[in-house]
């Protein structure tokens, strides 16, 4: 590190990169986040019970796709999320990438859980049964798995500089093979249930139903921003914490 | 309002996916708070970075 | 090229040493066909029904199971430090290695199958089928199994994490693995799902060393 860097004014990138200056400006924006998703989910539950008509064919439970559809969108993007951060830390080396990574990881499981959840539910008063092994529920079922073992490998890592790095690749890899998984069930299911199910996302989406879903999915989605930007000052309190602690240990033993 | 004859399931997905929100940001507010007092702590041991003590 | 065959001999001679395990994990393989009509009855119709994807999960669970061996013994030998620095690239290396965990894990799988065929009441024609199936994709399996491998072995008690790591993502295997055997399918079918597998195992087999590579490189001390 040379002595200009830091006489120099910081710039753009050094403001997502430094983990000090990170935590400067990041302060600022949960309140206003906070906020913006509180209204946003009122709005949007006003509109999904006093605002939408029901659905011609699925009638009252077209309400639970409100909460349904949202939480699956936010299971695929927060692995986007995981996955650009995975690049970011194995490319660009990236000083944040893998706390973002981190961060990310459990946010996604629980998003995700949470689409099984509200899928299982849409599921019985429409199907009959808590689940069926559709295409796109399986295909959440499987993600909701890697989700959870990506926790286990952050977990089971004693360096996190290190879980960064080789969880990086592993998510990458899964990255990849997640089009493949779909694509493989969606054959799967054709297979064995010829019959076509009703599914979540009709072919006709009435803008009065879509009005709605929009505010929910953008609600949602601002939620988990908040909650990751959140989680990632956390992450790096945590290891300053951490690194103090050894420090003060070490200090003891010297 | 008419939720229609399958309203129990439609309120408990409403429910259950309060819930979960609900206990993220419980949680993640918890773990925020946690992490910072174990710092504070740190501090008043006197254990800090190089960087805090020019402050 | 001579290196490159060094080192599949060399993982050969080590597992069929005295102290190695080749055979374990066969009979695991056939253990866990000999349970399954305990667990869900002796009725010859529904075995040789569910008798595919109970042979696959067989293999899937064996060859899961035997995933902690690809480099944990380097790794506590030293040896992984020395093929990290080698003249031969590390990719090369893992390349090597996958091909020699398929010879000591898939290959002995099916060449048992019979047994459980036998057992599970598979006609001969669903039988070869299953055969094909498994040559065909099993690599793949191997080769994404070394991912797992290659990410948890930094990790002391890695062991069981790696399995649980692969199987989500060796799903697509398994359903085109077992499309390809049931008898419901017609042959046009099958023939689909021989070729999928084909290409997931090919294309697992090409990126599969990088990516091990790589994890490998990450986790060095």
């Amino acid at each position: 590190m040379t002595a200009d860097v830091t006489l120099k004014k910081p710039n753009w990138f050094s403001r997502i990169a430094n983990p000090g200056q990170f935590l400067a400006w990041s302060k600022g924006f949960v309140a206003p986040l906070a906020i913006l998703t509180a209204t946003l989910f009122a709005v949007g539950l006003y509109l999904a019970f006093f605002a939408s008509p029901p659905d011609y064919q699925m009638g009252e439970t077209v309400r639970i796709m409100y909460i349904h559809v949202p939480n699956a969108w936010l299971s695929q993007f927060v692995y986007g999320v995981m996955a650009v951060a995975s690049i970011g830390t194995l490319v660009w080396r990236h000083p944040l990438a893998d706390v973002a990574a981190k961060s990310a990881a459990p946010l996604g499981a629980v998003f995700t859980g949470l689409a099984l959840f509200s899928g299982s539910l849409w599921g019985r008063p429409t199907w009959g049964t808590f689940w069926e092994w559709d295409g796109r529920m399986t295909s959440t079922l499987i993600l909701f798995l890697i989700y959870l073992g990506i926790i286990a490998l952050w977990r089971a890592f004693e360096d996190q500089g290190r879980a960064g790095r080789v969880i990086a690749v592993f998510t990458l890899v899964g990255a990849l093979d997640i089009p493949v998984v779909k694509f493989s069930v969606d054959w799967w299911n054709t297979l064995h249930q010829p019959a076509s199910v009703l599914s979540m996302s009709g072919e006709h989406v009435a803008p009065a139903i879509l009005i709605p879903l929009l505010v929910m999915t953008l609600a949602f989605t601002l939620l988990f921003i908040t909650l990751h930007i959140v989680r990632m000052r956390t992450e790096i309190f945590r290891r300053r914490a951490e690194s103090l602690e050894r420090q003060a240990a070490a200090n003891l033993m010297a | 309002m008419d939720l229609g004859p399958h309203a129990v399931f439609i309120i408990w997905a409403y429910v259950g996916v309060a819930i979960g929100v609900l206990g993220l940001i419980a949680f993640t507010n918890f773990d925020a708070r946690r992490t910072l007092k174990r710092l504070d702590n740190l501090d008043a041991r006197g254990i800090r970075r190089r960087s805090d003590n020019a402050s | 090229m001579t290196a490159f065959l060094a080192v599949i001999g060399r993982d050969l001679r080590l597992a069929t040493r005295v102290g190695g395990d080749a055979l374990t994990l066969v009979l695991f393989f056939v253990m866990v066909g000999v349970i399954v009509p305990f667990a869900i009855g002796p009725d010859s119709a529904t075995l040789s029904r569910l008798a595919p994807g109970i042979v696959w999960i067989a293999a899937f669970l064996s060859m899961l199971l035997g995933l902690d061996r690809l480099f944990r013994a380097d790794d506590e030998d030293g040896s992984l430090t020395l093929f990290r620095h080698a003249a031969l690239p590390l990719e090369a290396i893992v390349a090597a290695k996958v091909i020699a965990h398929w010879l000591l894990t898939a290959l002995p799988l099916i060449v048992a199958s019979p047994i459980l065929a036998v057992l599970l009441a598979m006609d001969f024609a669903a039988w070869e089928k299953t055969v094909l199936s498994l040559l065909l994709g099993t690599p793949g399996l191997v080769a994404l199994g070394t991912i797992g491998a290659a990410v948890t072995v930094s990790l002391r008690r890695g062991g069981l994490i790696a399995p649980v790591l692969i199987l989500p993502l060796s799903i697509p295997i398994l359903i085109f693995g077992t499309g390809a055997i049931a008898a419901g399918n017609p042959d046009g079918i099958s023939n689909a799902a021989l070729l999928f597998l084909s290409a997931i195992s090919l294309v697992t087999l090409v990126l599969a060393p990088f990516a091990a590579a790589l994890a490998l490189r990450l986790s060095e001390d």
